[in-house]
């Protein structure tokens, strides 16, 4: 493989992680959005989507249906594992949100990474602490092109990506409730006053972020192979470096941010010592929150303002 | 409202069960359900406790008006009636003859909790006093751990040499973490500790040619004692080392009493009412003279200072240190035990260190379930009970004005 084709893999590779790292920002940049508190336990959802993915999967595995019924398998794993993070993200918000909504943000931070530590190590205790294997449903076989190949299982999960994407921008844009969320980012008080039911609007929200997330969990367990109940914990980071980067509570930010941090990490671990592209992320997002806050595409500001 | 409460009963019983069944009723590939639904039946019977407890308070509220006071309220008020010199001569004295009485695990499992008790106090400066939500604070016990380790083995530096080193590297540590945070808003400021203790750990771990990578460094000294004695050339320095249990424990507990005794003068002094007042409000805290920028910094490198003195102890006591000491979940037991025993409160610090650490110990069974336990009682401790189980003098004045009618310190 020569070079230009090597780029040219390490491009497809970092769209590819990149989409599923734009997938989870949504889910942080939405919840931020609408509470202006980070979703510390966005990333135990976005394993428990994974790990409810995995049990559908192998089930509906031994009833020969990813054989037979491939589409309809992948429609019931993703959305049983979308809808079930949907209601855990209620719960969450239900549980660790909204007693402390007029507490100080202190508070609802630490109730929410409490949530976070229960989560991870609920899951730990239920679903064990090795690796969860997932089936493999795609087979090795792919597109060659110009020397870089790409499979069908990454294919066919960036499309599904996209189209998460897009009809979450044409949700949050051309319906009543995507209206009702942008009112209440933008102003709660006057929102309420204006006639929308905020605790509804907060609800469908940590309903729709968790589910983007949870459906990033089952595509990285479907590439990866494997889920840990732990593995949320860096994704989380990643992702939230990528929502800081695109702007936090900016959608189209979210995406962005999320190709960039893919990009950095993929192209770091193709020239560059990989042990260290974990520690990269963590500087670039660091060096982002210090020398441009409000990120790429927002409008917000990280920086005290009151 | 019975009938509104077993309507809520309902609905939380049906969520419960979606969420529990799937998750716990398989394992790898077969369907057992038993297990979810004991799980299930432990949530239910704290729900309906819970429904009971409020009917009961509901209908005593009926007869009697009066609030009640909380249980650690009376104990607090039986404990203050006798002069305070006497309770802490009493916890010091037992403090002190622990170790006669116990065997060598007992004495383990307490130098472990007085380590937790120092790194609790360090972090309740950043966390309790200053309102910054740190959640890389391992990272600074880290830097002690290995700013002793690597002095001990490459250069031989004794213990007292390389302590103060240690605490300006951590206080260093501190001020690089501290200075671009030092405008970011709560939220923030905690993801980027978080991305900067994993920075630590993971540099620990991949810089194999000075920290010896995930094998980690062995071999440190003891700290040592020096004694004069006469030997055959006339009067000389005598080393002793602590290498037993009991005297690592009293080692450990003068640092910590040391520790309590810093943290106190600090709480009180005008830096601490400083830090307070940034906790409180910022730009109030600024408008009124306090130099905000040099104060935030002074929370973060004494907080790290702490750390780093705990961090060279535990090096010291093992003779052994590797990266997967230092986990993000450490940071998080550190941040339990300050939130347990309430915000900025010095006494709730050390006795959520002693039942946090030392209860997995003792019920041995219920170790695997420690950090959901932990994840557990950091939610419902600040929905329930934010000021923490013994809530520090000040922000009991400020949540019960009732309770706390005349100045006492």
């Amino acid at each position: 493989m020569d070079l230009s084709s090597f780029i040219l893999q390490q491009i497809i590779n970092a769209i590819f992680l990149g989409s599923i790292y734009a997938l989870i920002a949504l889910g942080y940049t939405m919840v931020y959005g609408i509470i202006e508190l980070i979703n510390f336990a966005h990333g135990e959802l976005f394993t428990a989507g994974a790990f409810i993915g995995v049990i559908v999967l192998t089930a509906l595995q031994q009833l020969g249906w990813v054989e037979t019924h491939f589409v309809l398998t992948m429609i019931i794993v993703f959305s049983m594992a979308m809808a079930y993070v949907a209601v855990l993200g209620v719960a969450v918000e239900h549980v660790a949100y909204k007693p402390l909504r007029t507490s100080s943000r202190l508070s609802a931070l630490l109730s929410a990474l409490g949530m976070s530590i229960f989560l991870s190590n609920g899951m730990m205790l239920s679903q064990g602490v090795s690796d969860r294997p997932y089936p493999q449903v795609f087979g090795v076989e792919g597109i060659e092109f110009m020397g870089a190949r790409i499979s069908n299982g990454q294919i066919f999960i960036m499309l599904l990506a996209v189209a998460l994407m897009v009809s979450l921008q044409l949700f949050v844009h051309r319906t009543r409730l995507g209206k009702a969320m942008r009112a209440t980012a933008q102003n709660k008080v006057m929102a309420r006053i204006l006639g929308i039911d905020i605790d509804q609007t907060i609800r469908i929200t940590f309903m729709i972020g968790p589910a983007l997330g949870a459906a990033a969990g089952v595509m990285v367990g479907l590439h990866y192979g494997a889920v840990r109940f732990d593995m949320g914990f860096l994704f989380m980071i990643k992702a939230f470096a990528a929502a800081i980067l695109g702007g936090i509570g900016s959608i189209p930010g979210a995406m962005l941010g999320g190709l960039i941090i893919g990009g950095i990490e993929v192209m770091w671990a193709a020239f560059l010592p990989s042990a260290w592209k974990d520690v990269t992320t963590f500087t670039v997002l660091i060096l982002v929150l210090y020398l441009k806050p409000s990120g790429l595409l927002g409008k917000g500001s990280a920086e005290v303002r009151v | 409202m019975i009938q509104q409460e077993l309507k809520k009963l309902v609905v939380y019983a049906f969520f419960l069960a979606v969420l529990l069944i799937p998750m716990l009723g398989f394992k790898s590939t077969t369907f057992e359900p038993g297990r979810a639904f004991k799980t299930l039946g432990v949530f239910l019977a704290i729900l309906v406790l819970n429904i009971i407890v409020k009917a009961v308070r509901s209908r005593k509220k009926e007869e009697d008006l009066r609030p009640k006071k909380p249980w650690v309220e009376s104990i607090r008020e039986r404990i203050e009636r006798y002069p305070k010199i006497y309770t802490l001569g009493g916890l010091l004295a037992v403090a002190a003859i622990f170790p006669l009485f116990a065997d060598n695990y007992m004495i383990d499992v307490g130098i472990t909790c007085l380590i937790y008790v120092c790194l609790g106090l360090g972090l309740n400066i950043v966390v309790g006093l200053c309102g910054l939500l740190d959640l890389g604070y391992i990272a600074f016990y880290a830097v002690g751990a290995y700013t002793y380790s690597l002095l001990n083995l490459t250069f031989g530096l004794s213990f007292w040499t390389a302590l103060p080193i240690g605490i300006v590297l951590g206080m260093v540590a501190g001020c690089i973490i501290g200075y671009p945070t030092l405008k970011m808003r709560g939220d923030y400021l905690a993801i980027v500790t978080l991305g900067f203790g994993e920075i630590v750990r993971l540099v620990l771990n991949n810089w194999d040619s000075l920290t010896a990578g995930p094998n980690g460094l062995f071999g440190m000294k003891r700290p040592a004692l020096y004694y004069p004695s006469f030997g055959e050339d006339g009067l000389a320095w005598a080393t002793y080392y602590l290498k037993s249990l009991p005297s690592l424990y009293y080692f450990i507990l003068i640092i910590a009493i040391l520790t309590i005794i810093g943290v106190r003068r600090l709480d009180n002094s005008r830096i601490g009412r400083a830090w307070i007042a940034i906790r409180e409000d910022e730009v109030a805290a600024e408008l009124s003279g306090v130099p905000t920028t040099w104060i935030k910094l002074l929370a973060y490198a004494l907080g790290a200072a702490f750390a780093s003195v705990a961090g060279a102890f535990f090096a010291a006591k093992l003779s052994y240190t590797n990266p997967n000491f230092f986990l993000f979940m450490e940071s998080c037991i550190v941040l339990c035990i300050v939130v347990l025993g309430g915000v900025g409160s010095i006494p709730g610090i050390v006795v959520a260190a002693f039942v946090l650490i030392a209860a997995p110990e003792v019920f041995r069974g219920l170790e695997n379930y420690r950090m959901l336990a932990f994840g557990g009682i950091m939610t419902t401790m600040m929905i329930l009970k934010p000021e923490g189980l013994i809530p520090a003098t000040r922000s009991r004045r400020e949540l019960h004005e009732d309770l706390a009618t005349k100045p006492k310190d």
